[in-house]
């Protein structure tokens, strides 16, 4: 039934989680077809990773540069103008409005969730119809954290994705980042990582990392790609322009006489209590180091691909599968709809493609939410073919940047698995001596991804270790929460308690 | 292009001509700030990469993914604990303590 007539007053038609291109889009998309949108960041501005910008108060000189796609920003920034737009607000979970807590959240819209069963829960649940809709929880705020529940009729996930770091000996020194950290630093801050920078990992992402360093006035003293580029040409066969925006990044660091070499990796940084220098090998076919030689500098910006951030769809049962990269990615159909009705994807969330394929599957999601709640919707064939080609592409490019099982040749006993509960490398082999042959008995049996960062920033070197791909996040609070905030929460605050461990005890201490 | 800030900084500030800028305080040093950034850029572009130290093996610590993940920059800012030195912005006055 169209319109919202039998919600209750505060219920939304769509909730969208992530403001970056696939969630502004979205919202434009699905507000401009006649949705009530609320859309979501956990970041003070819009934009996400790619739009990132530098804050208004820091006047930037030459926004051209870092700032690449600020037109198109701004255009979508524009046209947020009828939505609901909550930046600041972490999402630590969403669940279905099952019945009871329909009742006890708000009064009068106990009647909509007629249709589900109320003695189950939310997320064992996904089969039923999503009349109910969806409760989403946030932490507003960074320094004094206030919780707002928002509720909607349907939900977008458009979390992005993080940085997939590999571990190496001295990877934890302080002036070693992530490469999208350094970018982050850089678009939104205007602080480069440091005055002589190495940029090392796999990808195409390192070149526009790079070259905004080096254009930015950091000394960029090498660039390491750990593969050799030789994969590629399935991925320019399906969007050939990009051979030219890659060479003109070539171009742009070659003028400014940054070394850049393929089949070479950072096996390891240096330094007492901050970074000093790295140690860069030549590697084997299959990433074996070779011939060493060492660089001085003070930042490492380091990343060999992202994750998609899927907790959000993996809390409401959203199916996943193993994309190209061994990455869990949100299983979606044309309409960038996922298993569980209702609840929708679109981004880095349903496979790592960058900013376009984001954005094409943002208008494709808002577009589809629009049609399903009964709003008049003209099929765009000319977008879901761009979609494909798109993806397309993102498959192909993971193909060329595969990671090869040599890295783990760059590990020492002492090295660092796992940043926050220290655990080395040894006592990760010494669980899979004991018989661990998964990731979930290395964690239980060794800790590693059992901090504050839940696995994020270790578990595909774990997964890989144990000689698996990375299986689904099971996170049932996606951001650490304090044990105030879960003791509100009305129906699951055992099970989140009891699953939670350090982040949430941690934080009550 | 203007360079507003000098001195020992890890990096520069990038182009930019921050009005009006403002001060921080680590353990007691004044550090230069612009208004909307964040306490990790802005103790970064100071020089200043770490800012606690692990539970077991007492490393130093400071920024790492730069987006809120990984928890490695937590810092204590006015007495207030466990705060993602890249996720809060830093605001006039703002006492950073180390330790
Ligand atoms: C650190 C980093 C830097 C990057 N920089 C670039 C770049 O400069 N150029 C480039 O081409 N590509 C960059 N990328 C790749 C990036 O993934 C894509 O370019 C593009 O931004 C993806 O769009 P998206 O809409 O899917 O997700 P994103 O742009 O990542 O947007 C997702 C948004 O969701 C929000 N979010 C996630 N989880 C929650 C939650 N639980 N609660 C509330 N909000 C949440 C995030 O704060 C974020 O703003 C970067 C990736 C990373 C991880
Ligand atoms: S640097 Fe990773 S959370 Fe702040």
């Amino acid at each position: 039934m169209p319109g919202s007539g039998h919600e209750g007053p505060g219920t939304r038609d769509l909730a969208i989680v992530g403001a970056g291109p696939a969630g502004m889009a979205a919202a434009v998309a699905a507000s401009r077809a006649g949705l009530d949108v609320v859309l979501v960041d956990a970041q003070a501005r819009l934009g996400g990773q790619y739009f990132r910008h530098a804050p208004p108060g820091l006047r930037a000189g030459h926004p051209g540069t870092p700032q690449r796609g600020f037109g198109r920003f701004t255009r979508l920034a524009e046209a947020l103008t009828g939505v609901d737009v909550r930046l600041g607000h972490r999402v630590w979970a969403v669940e279905k409005a099952v019945e009871k807590n329909a009742e006890r959240n708000t009064a009068g819209n106990a009647g909509k969730a007629a249709g589900n069963d109320p003695g189950n829960e939310a997320d064992q649940n996904p089969g039923k119809d999503a009349a109910a809709g969806f409760i989403v929880h946030c932490l507003a705020g960074t320094r004094d954290e206030r919780r707002v529940t928002l509720r909607a009729r349907r939900l977008l996930i458009a979390t992005g994705a993080h940085d997939r770091p590999l571990p190496f000996p001295g990877w934890d020194l302080p002036g070693v980042l992530t490469a999208g950290g350094a970018q982050a630093l850089l678009k939104g801050d205007l602080v480069p990582a440091g005055r002589t920078v190495v940029v090392a990992g796999t990808g195409p992402f390192l070149l526009p990392v790079a070259a905004g360093l080096a254009e930015a006035g950091a000394r960029v003293a090498g660039v390491f790609e750990a593969n050799g580029g030789a994969g590629l040409a399935p991925a320019l066969a399906v969007r050939p322009g990009k051979l030219a925006e890659g060479a003109g990044y070539l171009w742009r660091l070659a003028r400014r006489r940054v070394p850049y070499a393929v089949r070479h990796a950072v096996v390891e940084a240096h330094g007492g209590d901050r970074l000093t220098h790295v140690t860069v090998a030549r590697l084997g076919r299959d990433w074996t180091p070779g011939a060493r030689r060492t660089i001085a500098c003070d930042a490492l910006a380091v990343g060999y691909g992202f994750v998609p951030q899927i907790e959000l769809a993996t809390q409401l049962g959203c199916a996943t599968e193993a994309g190209g990269d061994g990455e869990q990615v949100v299983v979606v159909d044309a309409g960038m709809r996922t298993s569980v009705p209702g609840v929708y994807a679109a981004g880095e969330p349903t496979g790592v493609g960058g900013a376009d394929l984001a954005e094409a599957e943002g208008w494709i999601a808002g577009r589809a939410v629009a049609a399903d709640l009964g709003r008049p919707v003209r099929p765009a064939p000319a977008l879901s073919r761009r979609r494909d080609r798109l993806a397309a592409f993102g498959r192909a490019m993971q193909d060329a940047y595969p990671v090869r099982d040599g890295w783990k040749g760059w590990l020492r006993g002492d090295t660092l698995v796992c940043r926050c509960e220290e655990v080395p490398y040894a006592r990760v082999r010494e669980a899979l001596a004991l018989g661990a042959t998964d990731a979930r008995s290395v964690k239980l049996l060794a800790r590693p991804g059992m901090g504050w960062c839940q696995g994020r920033v270790c578990g595909y070197a774990v997964a890989r270790l144990a000689g698996e791909t990375s299986p689904p996040p099971r996170r049932p609070v996606a951001h650490p929460v304090r044990l105030g905030d879960l003791a509100g929460l009305p129906d699951r605050a055992d099970e989140t308690q009891g699953t939670a461990n350090d982040p949430a005890g941690e934080e009550a201490r | 292009m203007t360079r507003s800030q000098e001195g020992p900084h890890a990096g520069r500030l990038d182009g930019a001509r921050p009005v009006p800028a403002f001060e921080i305080t680590v353990d007691g040093r004044p550090v230069p700030a612009a208004p909307g950034q964040t306490i990790g850029a802005v103790l970064h572009a100071a020089g200043v990469v770490s800012w606690r130290t692990t539970r077991v093996g007492g490393r130093p610590r400071g920024l790492f993914c730069g987006i809120g993940i990984c928890f490695d920059c937590l810092v204590t800012v006015n007495g207030t604990p466990s705060l993602r030195a890249c996720q809060t912005e830093a605001l006039p006055g703002d006492r950073v303590t180390t330790g």
